[in-house]
């Protein structure tokens, strides 16, 4: 929950000639019990709705005791040791995802797959491909639970807001091919553990994860039948941004580079001649194959690439890497992501050099946008999208209260349109408010929000046959609430909630004003 | 408050904008719906080539008995589970089919050949993921009054003017009571969004009131409609009321097994198609008919061969429908060649002679009498429009 910006200027007034990161000086003082501006509103509340997935009172009560610095320095570099609450893990500890590993599971579902298409009985066939798809389907939900409950209740924040960033950002959509039993390793090993680190290891953890590859196609990218798809994608989202100056002629060239990367489910390798063998790379299920990469010279953004096999595509990524192109169009896309639609240019100028003087260090670059008097700025500007809405509300109204069921908050952002996994083209679910603000979508989020303030909506009856409904009510007006965001919502806002016929109501009313949708 | 009350109201004090664009009266009372089978129906057992032994040759157990088909021309006949529904439509001049009809995406993917048609931009070359061509269609319509009938806003609607959806099948009595609604609008009075939630609990409303309707009637006894006939008539009056431009998909047309032939899974599946758009046809009313045209597509058609599995795999060519009240239907329109092994595209599907964009080009341009810069607009760089003569 946001203020509006005007209610800003005199807190800027006072503190903005420092010169330096106006609000946290600002919070220094407030969290030492000191005033630091009369009617000065609530920067820490803007620091915990965009550096987390939204306020909640332990998340508030942790800002405060850390103070701003230290806190926001603790979430740009998390440590292993900040982990989830027992009862969370537990439920993902229970999941296939987390016990069995990927190759594995892709394996097997394959295998099924085939024995099912080889079902003499027609009817008998159908059947066991309904179960094989379904079979593929718990595996994609498990891991969008998972995702759920990182995100309700990880301690480390805004890893988890990134980890859904770069997926977003190096998108795949779950119902191509065999696409779901590769979600969770994708976001595990190829996005969670780079989410705050270089961004030139989410090239490489990509360019190798079977979901992108899969995805995108270049699983059938061999030399002498060309695919572009990834290679034109490469260029086009994940580095420059479409029209940086590329050419068709490098598209074509990256798409001779990234030939024989692919995906080999088969336990024995590829036979190979002798000369090619020790080029062969192999894991899990990526697979570098020389038999099928294009091994002639290319000449890519103007620099000449040996033909040398897979050390050509790191090459290649770093050429990308290096691009002030990149630098920009990624700055761009984090700035509009927390900050607003449009965000200024002399900041995303300033992250973009922060981008390449720390050598792609993404914590390093989200620290420039924290710490800019335009973050502060941008008060009352992120409307929140499905995403940002449905979580923010869960964790005000639960607070560590420990959900049983994710499946209701997915139900709810398939339905406002930004499912997990569920964005079909590679661009990824639009950032900007003009994709989820229109009427329609405003009318369904009034609905929702009605649903999470009603009661536990399913949130604590766990997914399995006659399992009992836990008690639980959405508790909105909570610490945090009189503490905080009640001074900040506006008089006409209050006056609507005055006339609230019963807690649920309340909460509906809440969760539908236009301060929580920023 | 309904919601003609409200625009009447509003109308009052100079027009309403609402999300950015100006409601006016339209240009033209034209009204498009397209209708997008998604997973790529089998279009040779629906508008049968009955004068190819090819096609019974190539179809042991599938294919639908000459006498069996109902008859369009010499050379088509129609699919017997469409007797009672579409048949009389095209009795009446009221329907026509366009054969060897789709796109020049070959491949063969459901994913990739569905976002190619929704977006309407050349498959060569870098593609623009959030426009679509109805959304663009939008644009170039000023005054038009577009809404997706799905639970999510498709791909074709997107990067136009903001464009509601809703889910006709999950919609039940809104949750937020009209007293909620009010006290919501009042938080936004005098906000950027504020219109937006306006026009958010009209559309609502609206949709809400048509199907009130239809639940008074069924509580007399009536018989109500099920699954796509009841969401056919839900747009239906939601189109005659207020909107002309109307976008809904039906899925379940993948049938790579036991598809079945005169009767079986996809003559059920065709027939509940059919009578959805007899449903729609009388529901929305003899004058708003007249001004309507529905467009049925799918993303390819299937391979012209039966498989081993009493189905159909992924192919090329389909055939798309073109229905309203005023167009000149009751023809097979498009080019047109003979149905045999030669003509087959790589020697397994119906080839590909007109174009979508080719055809929805030509249909616009007689719907809207829009030139040539308007239609590049909404199909960038697609070549010519091609008028079949239809509206």
């Amino acid at each position: 929950m946001e203020v509006a910006a005007k209610e800003l200027v005199p807190f800027l007034k006072d503190t903005y000639h420092q010169g330096r990161p106006a609000f946290l000086a600002c919070l220094a003082l407030l969290t030492a019990g000191l005033l630091c501006a009369a009617a000065a509103p609530a920067p820490d509340l803007l620091l915990l709705d965009r550096v987390t997935w939204g306020a909640s009172t332990t998340s508030a009560a942790r800002l405060r005791a850390m103070g701003p610095e230290k806190w926001l320095d603790w979430q740009l570099h998390p440590t292993p040791a900040d982990a989830l609450p027992a009862a969370a893990q537990a439920q993902i500890d229970a999941m296939t995802i987390s016990r069995r590993p990927m190759a594995d599971l892709v394996i097997e579902l394959a295998a099924q797959g085939r024995a099912a298409n080889q079902m003499p009985d027609a009817d008998q066939k159908q059947a066991a491909q309904r179960a094989y798809q379904q079979a593929m389907s718990d595996l994609a939900k498990q891991a969008a639970e998972r995702q759920v409950l990182r995100d309700l209740y990880d301690p480390a924040q805004l890893r988890e807001q990134m980890t859904w960033f770069w997926f977003n950002h190096f998108n795949v959509h779950q119902y191509k091919s065999d696409i779901r039993p590769m979600l969770a390793d994708y976001e595990d090993r190829a996005l969670r553990p780079h989410a705050l680190g270089h961004f030139r290891d989410l090239l490489t953890a990509t360019a190798t994860h079977p979901a992108m590859l899969r995805y995108l196609d270049n699983a059938e990218n061999a030399a002498g039948h060309i695919n572009e798809n990834y290679a034109r994608e490469i260029m086009e989202l994940h580095t420059m941004g479409v029209g940086a100056g590329y050419t068709q002629q490098d598209v074509e060239e990256l798409a001779r580079i990234l030939t024989g990367l692919g995906i080999d489910p088969r336990p024995e390798p590829p036979h190979l001649p002798p000369a090619l063998q020790s080029q062969l790379v192999r894991d899990g299920l990526f697979e570098f194959n020389p038999a099928r990469h294009d091994y002639g010279d290319k000449l890519f953004l103007g620099h000449q690439i040996k033909g040398s096999g897979l050390a050509e595509v790191s090459e290649a990524l770093d050429i990308l890497d290096h691009q002030p192109a990149t630098a920009l169009h990624l700055s761009r896309e984090l700035a509009v992501f927390f900050l607003q639609d449009t965000p200024p240019d002399p900041l995303v100028r300033r992250m973009a050099q922060t981008f390449q003087t720390t050598d792609g260090d993404i914590a390093a670059v989200l620290s420039t946008l924290f710490h800019a008097a335009e973050f502060t700025q941008s008060a009352g500007q992120r409307f929140k999208d499905p995403m940002h809405f449905a979580l923010s509300a869960v964790r005000l109204a639960y607070d560590d209260k420990i959900i049983l069921n994710p499946a209701p908050i997915l139900g709810w952002l398939n339905r406002m349109a930004e499912g997990l996994y569920n964005h079909e083209t590679p661009d990824g679910y639009p950032l900007g408010s003009a994709s989820w603000n229109g009427p329609g979508q405003m009318a369904l989020r009034f609905e929702i929000a009605r649903q999470i303030g009603s009661g536990s909506a399913g949130l604590f009856r766990p997914d399995e046959p006659n399992a009992a409904d836990h008690p639980a009510f959405p508790v909105l007006q909570n610490a945090l609430y009189f503490n905080r965001l009640r001074d900040q919502l506006s008089t006409t806002t209050r006056a609507a909630l005055d006339q609230a016929t019963s807690p649920q109501d309340w909460n509906t009313l809440f969760l539908s004003s236009p301060e929580f949708m920023y | 408050m309904r919601r003609r009350d409200l625009l009447a109201a509003l109308a009052a004090i100079g027009p309403l904008t609402v999300a950015g664009r100006v409601w006016a009266a339209p240009k033209a009372p034209a009204r498009l719906l397209v209708v997008f089978l998604r997973g790529a129906y089998d279009a040779a057992n629906v508008v049968i080539p009955v004068s190819s032994d090819f096609y019974y040759q190539s179809r042991p157990v599938l294919a639908v008995p000459r006498p069996t088909a109902l008859p369009l021309t010499a050379d088509w006949g129609l699919h017997p589970a469409l007797k009672d529904s579409l048949y009389p439509l095209w009795q009446a001049k009221q329907a026509a089919f366009v054969p060897f009809a789709g796109t020049d995406d070959l491949t063969r993917s459901h994913f990739e050949t569905q976002d190619t048609i929704e977006l309407g931009q050349s498959v060569q070359g870098a593609r623009d993921y959030r426009s679509g061509f109805m959304g663009r269609l939008a644009g170039v319509l000023a005054g038009s009054r577009p809404i997706a009938f799905t639970d999510q806003l498709p791909l074709m609607f997107r990067g136009g003017p903001q464009i509601p959806n809703i889910g006709l099948n999950s919609v039940g009595k809104p949750g937020i009571d009209a007293r909620q609604a009010a006290l919501i609008t009042q938080m936004y009075q005098g906000r950027a969004l504020a219109p937006a939630v306006t026009e958010g609990f009209a559309v609502r409303d609206e949709v809400y009131r048509s199907i009130a309707e239809e639940m008074t009637q069924a509580s007399r006894g009536a018989v109500s409609p099920k699954g796509l006939e009841l969401s056919a008539r839900r747009i239906a009056r939601l189109m005659r009321d207020e909107f002309s431009l109307g976008f809904v998909d039906v899925g379940g047309w993948d049938t790579h097994v036991n598809q079945g032939g005169a009767t079986g899974y996809l003559a059920d599946r065709i027939g509940e198609l059919g009578r959805g758009m007899a449903a729609f046809a009388d529901e929305i009313g003899p004058a708003a008919w007249h001004d309507t045209v529905v467009v049925v597509i799918s993303e390819f058609g299937r391979t012209f061969r039966e498989n081993g599995d009493k189905g159909t795999d992924h192919g090329h060519g389909s055939v798309y429908w073109v229905l309203g009240g005023g167009i000149k239907g009751g023809e097979i329109a498009g080019d047109q060649i003979a149905v045999s092994q030669a003509t087959l595209f790589q020697n397994r599907d119906y080839p590909v002679l007109t174009d979508y964009r080719a055809l929805f080009g030509g249909l616009l341009r007689r719907m809207y009498g829009l030139d040539a810069g308007q239609i590049a607009q909404v199909f960038p760089k697609a070549g010519n429009a091609k008028d079949l003569g239809l509206v």
